[in-house]
């Protein structure tokens, strides 16, 4: 191994600071709050040609960091991500004003981007007979895939390398994997990182859950997003965002910080099957593939946070997997949750969201549950699921962090406890 | 049309495009782009709420005409009267 090879190889990668949006919470301590509390905040509102539909609505001050002029040419994922980064710096403790902005990156993942734009380009030009000098000069910049890293450049004054990571559902952890690899291979010294969702602006995605059968309902919002229950019936769509200050260990100790894990393995895999239907096998894979990076086995995790959208059968494929590489009678201290229940599906920042609610473990040792189980439907149960309230394990050391999404992509996150 | 009502409704025009900026010392003479902070995506901003608002259209040569406030006023009001005319 070349000197390069063995330095690349030794750094540690770890995860300096939050900031967040969900509509269970525009911080950390709010949100995981709630996730011990077992309260879900869904919303009914109106979408365009759709009527009223079940989403998570995010309400954070979005005039922190910027002001009316910007957010009126901004769209709502840069200022997802905006809020995100600018409070994840903060939160982090690190001294921006002396930080090299060249050696700063932002890794972003997302779903998609552009569609909120575009319909909303087309609803505004059918107001005036189609015609296209009616087309807003805003939307190439509001609509190119890499907009929400790149209003978050120009927020913050970064001018190291940005951009997002395309990845369906599982593009909260791409945007955290990327950030890895680029402080290994010393590409940037700083690492703005996760995944962000507009989503719920977009009536395209309500509609085309909507016709495929996976748009999920229940005359309480609250209750319509029931991953694992017997009644599920389909996808509550979220917007969000959560961003992590990603650091060297060497630096991060360098300067004290507050260190809330370290990524020790992760993985990105493709069913290669299906465009939509999951497939379990390449899901043992992938979390197989994660944990041997790791160099840990299934009965080191302690808490698996499931991608499970309350699909019938998206969930019971995943099941199918968990209950493979985690069987309760072999991992006994292994907890299954899941954070969709509360929070909907956020879509690109799913994963990045998911994780920051169960960080928290690290310190306080409960593992918070998964709500909304009323009958646990028999093809979903592992026997080490949390359900409905919180599980004291003691203590929490490793997270394992799924998303999964579609095109069969897959990718899982291993996330441990720091220890020097 | 006169002048002053051309002026307001440009005023509030800015107002939308740049509702952070105090626009009560406003200069009429003295170039827009030299009391806000205005760039030139907000002034295609400027010329598509004409186009929305009220159906008035500036092709991108006469753009140096809406400098200033007074000279948007005496570019566009006998624009504003050919309409109701």
């Amino acid at each position: 191994m070349s000197a390069v090879e063995k330095k690349v190889a030794e750094e540690r990668i770890v995860l300096t600071g939050i900031g967040l949006t969900s509509p269970i919470g525009n911080d950390l301590p709010e949100m995981r709050a709630s996730l011990l509390a077992g309260k879900a905040n869904i919303s009914n509102i109106e979408m365009r040609y759709m009527g009223q539909v079940h989403a998570g609505v995010c309400d954070y001050d979005t005039r922190r960091y910027q002001t009316r002029k910007e957010l009126r040419v901004s769209t709502r994922a840069g200022s997802i991500g905006i809020y995100c980064s600018n409070e994840a710096v903060k939160d982090s403790g690190v001294d921006w004003e002396k930080m090299d902005k060249s050696r700063v990156g932002v890794y972003f993942g997302t779903t998609e981007h552009g569609n909120v734009e575009t319909e909303n380009e087309i609803h505004n030009i059918s107001q005036f007979n189609y015609d296209v000098r009616y087309w807003s000069h805003h939307h190439n910049p509001r609509t190119v895939a890499n907009n929400p890293a790149g209003e978050v450049t120009m927020n913050l004054g970064i001018t190291g390398p940005h951009y997002t990571i395309g990845a369906a559902c599982a593009a909260g952890n791409a945007g955290i994997i990327q950030a890895y690899l680029m402080l290994k291979f010393g590409e940037v010294d700083f690492a703005l990182a996760g995944g962000i969702s507009e989503s719920i602006h977009t009536f395209g995605i309500f509609a085309g859950f909507k016709s495929q059968g996976a748009l999920g309902f229940h005359e309480d919002p609250n209750k319509a997003s029931r991953p694992f229950d017997k009644a599920r019936n389909g996808i509550v769509v979220s917007e969000g965002g959560a961003i992590y200050t990603m650091e060297r260990l060497s630096d991060a100790l360098a300067r004290g910080a507050k260190i809330y894990g370290e990524v020790v393995g992760y993985r990105i895999n493709s069913d290669a099957t299906d465009a939509v239907l999951p497939n379990s096998e390449r899901q043992i894979e992938c979390m197989t593939a994660a944990l041997d990076k790791a160099g840990l086995k299934p009965e080191d995790v302690d808490i698996v946070n499931t991608h499970a959208t309350s699909t019938p059968q998206g969930d019971a494929q995943e099941m199918k997997a968990i209950r493979y590489l985690f069987p309760a009678e072999r991992c006994p201290k292994t907890k299954v949750n899941n954070t969709k229940s509360y929070i909907g599906h956020a879509m690109g920042a799913a994963g990045a969201l998911e994780l920051a609610g169960n960080l928290p473990s690290f310190d306080d040792g409960m593992v918070h549950p998964t709500i909304n189980v009323d009958e646990m439907d028999p093809e979903c149960d592992s026997g080490n699921i949390v359900i409905n309230t919180p599980y004291d394990a003691g203590a929490v050391s490793v997270i394992l962090n799924n998303s999964f999404g579609m095109l069969g992509i897959n990718s899982c996150l291993v996330i441990k406890k720091f220890a020097p | 049309m006169t002048k002053e009502e051309c002026k307001k409704i440009v005023l509030d025009i800015i107002e939308e495009i740049a509702p952070d900026e105090d626009l009560s010392t406003l200069k009429a003479e003295v170039g827009l782009r030299d009391q806000l902070d205005l760039d030139s995506m907000d002034f295609l901003d400027i010329v598509m709420e004409l186009r929305k608002q009220h159906g008035i259209e500036v092709p991108e040569a006469d753009y140096p005409k809406l400098a200033s406030l007074q000279s948007c006023a005496d570019y566009l009001t006998p624009k504003f009267n050919e309409i109701k005319a």
